[in-house]
């Protein structure tokens, strides 16, 4: 393969990992859904890149869903929701953004490590892109437990979910991927949903889980 | 009802799943309680009986579908206890309406959702593609979703996000295990279709590249045990069961768990296929230990008695998921028939927790005492069931749970004693709540309750049958199966 596409191929799925790292230190909410807009964006590229060297146009529908629902339609939802709900100001953090971006980086190099080395057979454009994906879900898992916020914790999981779909991609040939992105977009419609009809908002009076863990079963 | 089956274009494959499927459209746009419960109730049957003509005759397996001797011991579970559980939610339902908590507007998209629980659950067990169960898995997971917030309450909205982030982070952890799967297959399969299709993975597993495989039954661990509830992933558990609507409770514990284990079997036997591969048995051994002895203590400081059975439900999916992970040809026929009997026990609890909390207004195990003497048949039915739970003879879950500790002291004696001890505590526990919440004065309503009984005896009758003589033919039945877990 030709060794250009290949290094572009990596450039895009390296980017991807850059900007999950971005979407770690967003103390603003509206920074915070601006920097996911670009992940989305960054994926869809990947996607779409990989859909050209794989001649596989299937993915291009992925990498179409990514760019029109991802990098558009929810985070404008989200931004709905955050002006609606006034939670603007501060993204509150669990832990300080110091201490995440250390455990960050080293989630990352525990993916490497364990990826590189279990895929020693795989072809290496699979290869690194999927030790790239491991790091982005991880960094996404990594942001969902550090943040308190109902709609962070939710940007987390798309992220997470994002790299999903660049596994997915990157695994040539892999059937049902078109199908599972839809899935994944009616699971991430489904969250955006539920904030907005369940109002959240309103029936705890603040999107804090921290809140909501008091009105556990338990505690009545 | 056979016969009628016979005559459609159908096999009782497609069946299974078309009929759930069709009954969900129709439900959504039919309105009235009581119209829809009948057909709800109707199209539960049928799927049943769809579902024991397979025991028999197994349609040739295609490249989406397939029927083998270990999945069908879950469909024709699954569907008993979906055809039970829609009885029971008929008369659950009923009331509901009566004192409003439920809007005929509700009740459709109960009803609806129901079936396309039965609908997803069926497809993961019958799917013949690794990224098609998956995408079934998620199905189940929105609908059941749905249904625990479908009270609006600040208790059920919050079971239901809570259950809804940790079952999405799940699944995606189940979906990413399932790409290095597909990984894994490519070079010996092929590239496309087939490097997903279990029957052919089965086939060439000793190919694989047993790093991949290693890191892959990770991800499919973490991803599909959160969904089995296994400790320390079982958070979401408790909330569900306790928030949603008890119908829901008794589906989730008794058959949705059960689904996501049998996923986890599968790619147990996937890793056992390749020698090279570390075996999965340590790993599901822990997991399950942790579980058991976990919940064995949380069982003690409930308040509500829907969380207490479902912190039970915990405590015996760790069980089931030690006895697999143990294998061999005995602790696999237990762990089948523990599946079995805990999901008859568990929905026939439920089935009684949910009259009582009707009729008592309440979940609190403060507020419900003397049950015996205010509502005999109900409580001496929880009573029945808890001690039918808890692993006292001479009823099925104390001869499976028997077969499982004694099976580990002959070949692991050291294991043997934390999981004796974890079962010990969890059967104190439940012996000091029964007691309180069956004897003793009455306290709260006294009112007669409209109740359907029959789910409720026919699950606990059918839980003594099998603890005192097992028929010869499901013995022979499961031994097959247990050879085919390895």
């Amino acid at each position: 393969m030709d060794r250009l596409l290949l290094d572009v191929a990596h450039m895009l799925a390296g980017g991807l990992v850059l900007t999950s790292f971005m979407l770690l230190y967003q103390d603003r909410m509206y920074a915070l859904l601006n920097v996911f807009a670009l992940h989305a964006l960054v994926l869809s590229a990947s996607v779409a890149w990989q859909a050209y060297i794989q001649q596989a146009p299937h993915l291009f529908v992925t990498a179409g869903i990514a760019l029109v629902l991802k990098a558009m339609i929810i985070p404008v939802a989200l931004h709905r929701v955050v002006a609606r709900l006034g939670i603007h100001r501060t993204v509150e953090t669990v832990v300080g953004i110091g201490p995440t971006m250390l455990a960050g980086m080293g989630l990352v190099a525990l993916s490497m490590v364990v990826m590189l080395k279990a895929t020693a057979a795989v072809d290496p454009l699979a290869r690194e892109d999927l030790a790239f994906a491991l790091s982005v879900v991880l960094l996404g898992l990594l942001m969902m437990v550090t943040r308190r916020n109902a709609v962070s914790q939710i940007v987390g999981f798309m992220s997470l979910e994002n790299g999903l779909i660049l596994a997915a991609a990157g695994a040539k040939g892999m059937p049902l991927v078109v199908e599972i992105s839809v899935a994944f977009s009616v699971l991430v419609a489904f969250i955006v949903i539920g904030v907005f009809l369940f109002r959240i908002r309103e029936r705890f009076d603040s999107l804090e889980l921290k809140a909501m863990d008091d009105f556990r079963g338990e505690r009545r | 009802m056979t016969n009628l089956l016979a005559d459609l274009p159908l096999d009782p494959l497609h069946a299974v799943l078309m009929i759930p499927a069709a009954a969900a459209a129709v439900l959504a746009l039919l309105p009235g309680y009581w119209l829809a419960a009948r057909l709800n109730f109707l199209a539960a049957l049928a799927t049943l009986f769809a579902a024991l003509t397979l025991v028999a005759e197994r349609p040739r397996p295609s490249s989406y579908l397939f029927v083998d001797d270990l999945n069908v011991v879950f469909i024709v579970l699954s569907t008993f206890v979906g055809f039970t559980t829609a009885v029971f939610s008929a008369s659950y339902i009923a009331h509901e309406v009566e004192i409003g908590r439920l809007t005929p507007r509700h009740l459709r998209f109960y009803h609806a959702m129901y079936q396309t629980l039965m609908f997803a659950m069926n497809l993961a067990l019958v799917a013949n593609n690794i990224g098609l169960m998956w995408v079934a898995v998620e199905l189940a997971t929105l609908t059941t979703v749905l249904m625990v917030g479908i009270y609006r309450t600040h208790e059920a909205l919050e079971a239901a996000w809570k259950y809804f982030i940790l079952g999405s982070v799940g699944i995606a952890l189940a979906l990413f295990g399932t790409i290095l799967v597909y990984m894994a297959a490519r070079p010996v399969i092929g590239e496309g279709h087939d490097a997903m299709v279990w029957t052919a993975l089965i086939e060439k597993a000793a190919g694989f590249s047993p790093e991949l495989l290693n890191v892959a039954f990770v991800f499919l661990m973490l991803g599909y045990g959160t969904k089995v509830g296994l400790a320390p992933l079982h958070a979401w558990l408790p909330d569900a069961h306790a928030e949603g609507p008890t119908p829901i409770s008794a589906v989730l514990s008794g058959l949705l768990l059960n689904v996501a284990l049998y996923a986890l079997l599968r790619f147990k036997m996937l890793l056992a296929a390749n020698p090279a591969a570390i075996a999965p048995g340590p790993l599901m051994v822990t997991m399950g230990l942790v579980s058991l002895i976990f919940a064995g203590f949380m069982l003690y400081r409930r308040r509500d008695i829907k969380r207490m059975f479902a912190y039970s439900s915990i405590e015996h999916m760790g069980l089931i998921t030690f006895a697999f992970g143990m294998g061999g040809a005995l602790a696999n026929f237990a762990g089948l028939l523990h599946m079995t009997m805990h999901s008859l026990t568990k929905s026939a609890i439920f089935f009684a927790v949910g009259h009582i909390a009707q009729v008592k207004g309440t979940q609190k195990l403060a507020e419900i005492r003397g049950l015996t003497s205010s509502h005999p048949v109900l409580g001496w039915g929880l009573v029945l069931g808890v001690v039918a739970i808890a692993g006292l003879p001479p009823l099925g879950i104390f001869m499976s749970e028997f077969l499982i500790v004694s099976s580990t002291f002959a070949r692991e004696p050291l294991l043997a004693i934390p999981l004796v001890f974890g079962l010990l505590v969890a059967l104190g526990a439940l012996m000091l709540r029964v007691s309180e919440v069956a004897f003793g004065e009455p306290v709260g309503s006294t009112a007669p309750v409209e109740a359907s009984y029959v789910p409720l005896f026919a699950h606990l009758a059918l839980v003594a049958a099998a603890g005192i003589y097992l028929p010869a033919p499901l013995v022979a039945w499961f031994q097959s199966v247990a050879r085919l877990l390895g």
